[in-house]
C-alpha cells in the first residue's frame, strides 16, 4: 500500500470539486432535534470534517446530503442547485459507510464495478475502470476476493474505490475508520487524504475522533445539538476556539477560577488580558491548554503534583491548587522527572488564556 | 479436560445412534415389508405395479405443481412484506411476526372447516357473478387453487422464520443504501443486492414449504382433492404391500426434491466462494 504523510492543516484545497451548502437545515426525529438550523458551506475540493459528540447531528447532515434522510426545512445545495427532490441514486455522491457495506455476494472487482454496471457501462470498460481503482487503493491483488476473505481495512479501501468509481462530485465518509484498529486507521486516513487531494474531490468526513478530524481536514466544523459551534481550520480551532464547548471538545483544557478586572481577568494573583468579550455576569474560569502551562520545582509553590503520565516526548502532569482546582500541564519528559508526585511547583499561565467562560457549577 | 471432551463426544455419539435407530428401524421394516414375498424371498412386484397404478402419476404431478405454486405465491407475498417492514417500517415487524405465527395456533382441521364454510357460502342470486364463479374455479379438482391458499397459510410461520433468520444475518438497510448510492433504484437494489444475499434463507423457506405441501393430508382429504398424500392413503386400503411401497417411494421423492433444492443452493454458494 502507498501511504502519504497527512498534509499540514489549512492547506489550500485542490480545485475541481463541487460546492456544498447547507442552509438553515432542520431535522427532527419525534421530540429529538437532530439538526437545528445548520448553516455550512463546503468549498470545492475541500475536505471538511464534521466533528461532534454522539447525537449532535453530524451523521444526519451527511445522510440528508446523500439522500437517505429528508430534512424538515432548509436547503441543501450542490453547486448552487437544490438537490432536495433528487433521489439518492441520482445524487452523484459517493459514500463510504461506517459499517462494512460491501456486497457480500460480489468480488472486490464486482463491488467496485457495481456503480458502473448500474449506469450501463459495458463490461470491458467497467472492469478496466475497476482495476484502475483497485490499483489506486493499493489492492490490485484482491480483485477476485470476496468481502469475507478480506480484512476490515481492505474492505473499507474497496468501499472507497467503489465510492469513487462513478467519479462523484462529492465524497461522503461516515466514520469509515471507526471499526478499524489503531494502526490500520492511521494508514487508511493517510490513504484517504492522499486520494482526496489527488482527485480534488469535495469531501465531507463525519467523525467523533478529534485527532482524526484535526489531522485530515482542511477545515473542521464542530457541531453541538444540531447547531454549528465553529467551523475553522484545525489550527484556528485548536488555538482560538470560539466557544468553551469547542475549546473543551477539541484537545484538553483545564479550568481555573479567575476574577474580573477592568482590563481582563486575574488568575492566581496575576492579571491577564483576554481576547474577545468577557461573559457579562457570573463567576468566571479561564481555560488553558496543558502545553501552555509552565511548572517549575519550588518547595513553596502553590501547585501540588498529583499524577504524572508518560506520553513519550512529553509527560502530562496533573497538579492541584490550594482551592482544589486541578490543572494539567505538558512538560518535556526530562523536565517532568524533576517533579514527581507529591512535590510542589510554581505554576505560570500564558499571557493570554485561550478563553474565559462562565464557571460550570 | 480431555476426559470431559471424550465423555461429551461419547454422549453425542450415543444420542446420534439412538436417533438413527429410531428413524432407521421403521424405515428398514417398511422396506422389508414392501419387498417380502411371504416365501422367504424378495419381490419388487409392489414397486413395479405402482407405476401403472391408476392415479399415481396424476397425484404426484399435482402435488409437485401445488408445491411449486405455493412456494412462488408464498415468497411473492412474504419477501416484499418483510423487506418493506425492515427497510421502511421497523415498527411493523412484530405485527408481521404475530400474523405469520397465527397459523401455528389454528389447528389444520379448524382452518379447513373455515375454508369449507367460505366455499359453501354463496346465495343463488350470486350464481352468475364473477365472485361465485371464482369460488367454483378455485375448487377445480385438476388444479385446486383453494389448496394453495390453505398451504400458503400453513407454511407462513416456517417460511417467515427462515427468511427472518436470513435477514438477521445481513445488514439490509446499509446494503440497500450502498446500492442506491451506487446508482441503483429501490427495486434494482433489492434484486441485485438483497435477494442474492438472501438466497440461502429463501431456499430454506422453499424447502420447508415443499416438505409441508408434499406431506399435507388433512386439508386435501377433507376438501376432497387427491394429491399424492391422499392417493397413498386411499390406495393403501386395497393393497397393504403397495401402500407401504408407495410410502417408501413418497419418502424417496420428497428427499430427492429437498436434496436437489439444497444442492442447487449449495452449489451456487460453493461456486461463489
Amino acid at each position: 500500500m502507498t501511504t502519504a504523510t497527512a498534509p499540514a492543516t489549512g492547506k489550500a484545497p485542490a480545485a475541481g470539486g463541487a460546492t456544498v451548502e447547507f442552509r438553515s437545515l432542520r431535522r427532527s426525529f419525534g421530540a429529538t432535534t437532530a439538526l437545528d438550523g445548520l448553516d455550512l458551506t463546503v468549498n470545492p475540493g475541500e475536505l471538511l470534517a464534521l466533528l461532534g459528540p454522539s447525537g449532535c447531528g453530524k451523521t444526519t447532515a451527511l445522510r440528508i446530503l446523500a439522500g437517505f434522510e429528508q430534512h424538515d426545512s432548509g436547503e441543501v445545495l450542490v453547486d448552487g442547485q437544490d438537490i432536495t427532490t433528487i433521489p439518492a441514486h441520482k445524487r452523484d455522491a459517493g459514500m463510504v459507510f461506517q459499517s462494512y457495506s460491501l456486497f457480500p455476494h460480489l468480488t472486490a472487482l464486482d463491488n467496485v464495478a457495481f456503480g458502473l454496471r448500474m449506469r450501463g457501462t459495458g463490461k470491458a470498460e467497467r472492469r478496466k475502470r475497476a482495476h484502475e481503482l483497485l490499483d489506486l487503493v493499493g489492492l490490485p491483488h484482491r480483485a477476485e476476493h470476496y468481502p469475507h476473505q478480506m480484512s476490515g481495512g481492505q474492505q473499507q479501501r474497496i468501499a472507497l474505490a467503489r465510492a469513487l468509481a462513478l467519479q462523484p462530485r462529492v465524497l461522503l465518509l461516515d466514520e469509515p475508520l471507526s471499526a478499524l484498529d489503531a494502526k490500520v486507521r492511521l494508514q487508511l486516513r493517510e490513504e484517504i487524504r492522499r486520494l482526496q487531494q489527488e482527485l480534488g474531490i469535495t469531501t465531507l468526513f463525519v467523525t467523533h475522533d478529534q485527532e482524526e478530524a484535526l489531522s485530515m481536514a482542511d477545515r473542521v466544523a464542530v457541531l453541538r445539538a444540531g447547531k454549528l459551534e465553529q467551523c475553522a481550520t484545525p489550527s484556528e480551532l485548536y488555538g482560538r476556539p470560539a466557544t468553551a464547548f469547542v475549546a473543551e471538545f477539541v484537545g484538553t483544557m483545564s479550568r481555573i477560577p479567575c476574577t474580573r478586572t477592568s482590563d481582563g481577568v486575574e488568575v492566581l494573583g496575576r492579571r491577564h488580558a483576554v481576547d474577545g468579550e468577557l461573559p457579562a455576569d457570573g463567576d468566571l474560569d479561564v481555560l488553558v491548554r496543558p502545553e501552555n502551562v509552565t511548572l517549575a520545582p519550588s518547595a513553596t509553590g502553590p501547585a501540588l503534583v498529583v499524577t504524572a503520565s508518560f506520553l513519550g516526548a512529553v509527560s502530562r502532569l496533573t497538579v492541584r491548587l490550594d482551592d482544589g482546582t486541578e490543572v494539567k500541564a505538558d512538560l518535556p519528559t526530562e523536565a517532568a522527572a524533576a517533579l514527581p508526585a507529591g512535590s510542589r511547583a510554581d505554576l505560570t499561565l500564558p499571557e493570554r488564556p485561550v478563553l474565559v467562560d462562565r464557571r460550570v457549577a | 479436560m480431555a476426559r470431559l471432551i471424550n465423555r461429551i463426544r461419547f454422549g453425542r455419539g450415543l444420542v446420534l445412534l439412538i436417533c438413527g435407530i429410531y428413524f432407521a428401524v421403521p424405515m428398514a421394516a417398511s422396506l422389508w415389508f414392501s419387498i417380502d414375498d411371504n416365501k422367504g424371498g424378495t419381490t419388487f412386484r409392489a414397486y413395479t405395479e405402482l407405476l401403472n397404478a391408476p392415479g399415481f402419476t396424476d397425484s404426484l404431478v399435482l402435488s409437485l405443481e401445488l408445491a411449486a405454486v405455493t412456494v412462488v405465491v408464498l415468497l411473492l407475498l412474504l419477501v416484499p412484506a418483510v423487506l418493506a417492514a425492515r427497510l421502511g417500517a421497523p415498527r411493523l415487524r412484530p405485527v408481521i411476526e404475530v400474523m405469520c405465527s397465527m397459523p401455528l395456533v389454528v389447528p389444520v382441521v379448524a382452518l379447513t372447516t373455515g375454508i369449507i364454510g367460505v366455499l359453501r357460502w354463496g346465495p343463488d342470486y350470486l350464481q352468475d357473478t364473477p365472485l361465485f364463479q371464482t369460488i367454483v374455479a378455485i375448487q377445480d379438482p385438476k388444479f385446486p387453487i383453494v389448496l394453495i391458499i390453505a398451504y400458503v397459510l400453513m407454511a407462513l410461520p416456517f417460511a417467515y422464520r427462515a427468511i427472518d433468520a436470513g435477514l438477521r444475518g445481513v445488514d439490509v438497510v446499509t446494503l440497500v443504501e450502498a446500492a442506491r448510492n451506487c446508482g441503483a433504484g429501490w427495486l434494482r437494489a433489492v434484486f441485485t443486492v438483497v435477494l442474492p444475499n438472501l438466497r440461502s434463507a429463501l431456499l430454506n423457506a422453499a424447502v420447508l414449504t415443499v416438505a409441508l405441501v408434499l406431506g399435507e393430508f388433512t386439508t386435501a382429504s377433507i376438501l376432497g382433492f387427491t394429491p399424492f398424500s391422499v392417493w397413498i392413503n386411499s390406495n393403501g386400503k386395497s393393497d397393504g404391500q403397495m401402500s407401504v411401497a408407495v410410502s417408501m417411494l413418497s419418502l424417496l421423492i420428497v428427499w430427492l426434491v429437498l436434496l436437489l433444492m439444497s444442492a442447487v443452493g449449495r452449489g451456487r454458494k460453493a461456486a461463489r466462494s
